[in-house]
């Protein structure tokens, strides 16, 4: 576990979740009730663009699914993965060759060598954490759910 | 990404103390109210039919209906998870009331539990009547038998229950070798931790995956409301195929599968989103309200509980009508390797001991105390003590008695706040009056 903190450091999850816009999510499904579906359901909901990457969707979340990254128009801030973690390093090169800015890889897709490949080609690299999770953490209303979202700050917070 | 824009929040791993003051809370960001305010309102107001759509199938985190969830109440489910050091909670009406909902979100007729034999009356009750109703079967082992958690488990066990301090005997429970035993198995253990609280012992630390409270004790810890939590570790594999209840489509909640979607929260958000709304035993806001502040004071409370007891076990230990002093805290105590491992700030301040002359000296010692109040609860700041072969164990058979500790002439005291001298003054004077 102690190898993926570096995957997972606080200050770098804000500065992402801050700086990003676009959001392309590989694997998001169309049914309902998948995690990914409901990762895109609310990052769309808080304002970022989100773009469907999965060859076997045409439209997911209104909008059209692209096969690969490559396809994608417009550039992308985080390429956010619900994959197996054996496809990781083809994913990671697709998002150095887009130039995207940030790696992000869900819960349990761990693949040492598609961090590699992604840090050696300048992305930022967030590993094994939810993006839902970490945006409701910091930004949204996980707390009113009495999960534990480990802040402890006195700084009055923008209205919610 | 909104909220607080220019202040991106370091890592610290901030001390027990401040967490018990700021966890789960920040300043209002309506109004700036520094304490947490009391939100005493059944319902809130939609922002439009998709936002209400989303929060109903928990596509977004929001409040709905105060039965499931309010503000008020999240700050302490959230500081309760905290201290804990686990994924979160979730709280209820009562602690009895938030054990039966921990088990029910597990459980479905024809499982089994193995649970310590050493606990409180009211989980015995809980657990030979409600659970049976069920069809839940239950094996009882004693709690300090490794061997016999091992051997109680059978192809459709569900959980292992225990207490951190057993209730009145003082068994503390080896919670990090139960731990093992249990998850040999892939079972999750559940430890009631009211006793020890998190600021003496941490279950989780050891291994334990769900920890009950009655916050009514030492939470609150002035005696003004009745309520309990679940915390869960957030680490437990649900889907390793024995918790179809948990990990498959869910009928109750239009097929979701809580465990995928939700990972290190499906268990939280099933309890929540299924058990709390079917139960309805819901946490009212005020009382969540004072429970936080007994959370402020928690670990000086606790100091000062824990040094008393240790004066009082140990003059009752030196007095010619007392004998079986259960202090596991004290020196000669059984159980001293465990709390010293377990408990080293202390081994709380509930134990019991049994008074010369049997149920008629225990109960002139009750007749002739006037400090200690005479009483069916624990954890208050003020002292309080009762005989429990006629009052919380009332219901339990002779039998049932012994295992879990009680006799005839066994008291229960809960060892309070005051000046030391008042309270074993009072207690001499009512062991004084036994002839």
């Amino acid at each position: 576990m102690n190898e993926l903190e570096r995957y997972q450091d606080p200050l770098t999850i804000q500065r992402v979740l801050r700086t990003a816009s676009t959001i392309a999510i590989v694997g998001l499904s169309s049914n309902e009730l998948r995690a990914s579906h409901f990762v895109g359901f609310y990052l769309k909901r808080h304002g970022y663009r989100v773009i469907p990457v999965n060859p076997r969707e045409t439209e997911v979340l209104g909008d059209a699914s692209y096969a690969s990254l490559l396809d994608v128009p417009v550039p992308v801030d985080i390429v956010n993965v619900f994959r197996a973690p054996d496809a990781l390093p083809q994913i990671a090169r697709d998002a150095v060759a887009i130039h995207a800015g940030a790696l992000w890889c869900q819960f349990g897709v761990i693949n040492e060598e598609g961090a590699g490949i992604a840090e050696a080609g300048g992305l930022t690299v967030i590993m094994d954490r939810c993006l839902k999770v970490e945006h409701a953490r910091y930004a949204g209303r996980m707390h009113w759910f009495g999960l534990n979202t480990g802040r402890i700050t006195s700084v009055r917070a923008g209205l919610q | 990404m909104t909220g607080e824009r220019d202040r991106p929040e370091e890592a610290r791993a901030f001390g027990f103390e401040t967490r018990q003051l700021h966890a789960g809370q920040r300043p209002d960001p309506n109004t700036g109210a520094r304490a947490v305010p009391i939100f005493q309102t059944t319902s809130y107001v939609f922002e439009d039919p998709e936002s209400a759509a989303a929060y109903f199938n928990l596509q977004e985190y929001g409040n709905t209906y105060s039965r499931i969830m309010n503000p008020t109440v999240a700050v302490f489910e959230e500081r309760m998870g905290n201290l804990e050091g686990g994924a979160g909670g979730v709280a209820f009406a009562s602690g009895i009331a938030a054990q039966a909902a921990a088990l029910f979100t597990l459980l479905q007729p024809g499982d089994h539990v193995v649970s310590s034999s050493a606990l409180y009356g009211g989980t015995v009750n809980q657990f030979k009547h409600l659970l049976r109703k069920m069809s839940v079967e239950l094996t009882w082992v004693d709690p300090d038998d490794a061997d016999a958690w091992r051997q109680a488990v059978r192809a459709n066990t569900k959980a292992f229950f225990g207490e951190t301090i057993g209730n009145p005997a003082g068994n503390v429970l080896d919670i990090e070798t139960v731990a093992s035993i249990a998850h040999d198995h892939e079972l999750p253990l559940i430890v009631d931790n009211t006793f020890a609280t998190p600021y003496l012992c941490r279950p989780i630390e050891w291994g334990a995956d769900i920890v009950i409270h009655s916050a009514t004790k030492f939470i609150g810890g002035h005696g003004t409301s009745i309520g309990g939590v679940v915390v869960e570790a957030g680490t437990f594999n649900w889907s390793n195929g024995r918790f179809p209840v948990i990990a498959d489509p869910s009928s109750a909640y239009h097929g979701l599968e809580f465990h995928e979607t939700f990972g290190t929260y499906g268990y939280l958000m099933k309890l929540r989103a299924e058990t709390l709304r079917d139960l309805g035993a819901a946490l009212a806001p005020l009382n969540a309200f004072l429970f936080l502040q007994g959370l402020e004071t928690l670990s000086l409370r606790m100091q000062r509980h824990v040094e008393n007891a240790r004066a009082v076990a140990t003059f009752l230990e030196s007095h010619e009508l007392a004998s079986n002093v259960t202090y596991p805290g004290q020196p000669g105590s059984r159980y001293r390797p465990l709390v010293e491992k377990y408990l080293p700030r202390g081994a709380g301040a509930v134990f019991s001991f049994d008074c010369a002359g049997g149920r008629s000296g225990g109960q002139e010692l009750i007749r002739g105390v006037t400090l200690w109040s005479h009483l069916a609860n624990v954890g208050d700041a003020k002292s309080l003590i009762i005989h429990p072969a006629s009052t919380t164990h009332r219901q339990l058979s002779d039998a049932e008695l012994e295992a879990a500790g009680v006799r005839p002439g066994t008291v229960r005291l809960s060892v309070g706040t005051e000046t030391i001298e008042d309270l074993i003054w009072d207690l001499e004077q009512g062991l004084g009056r036994i002839r």
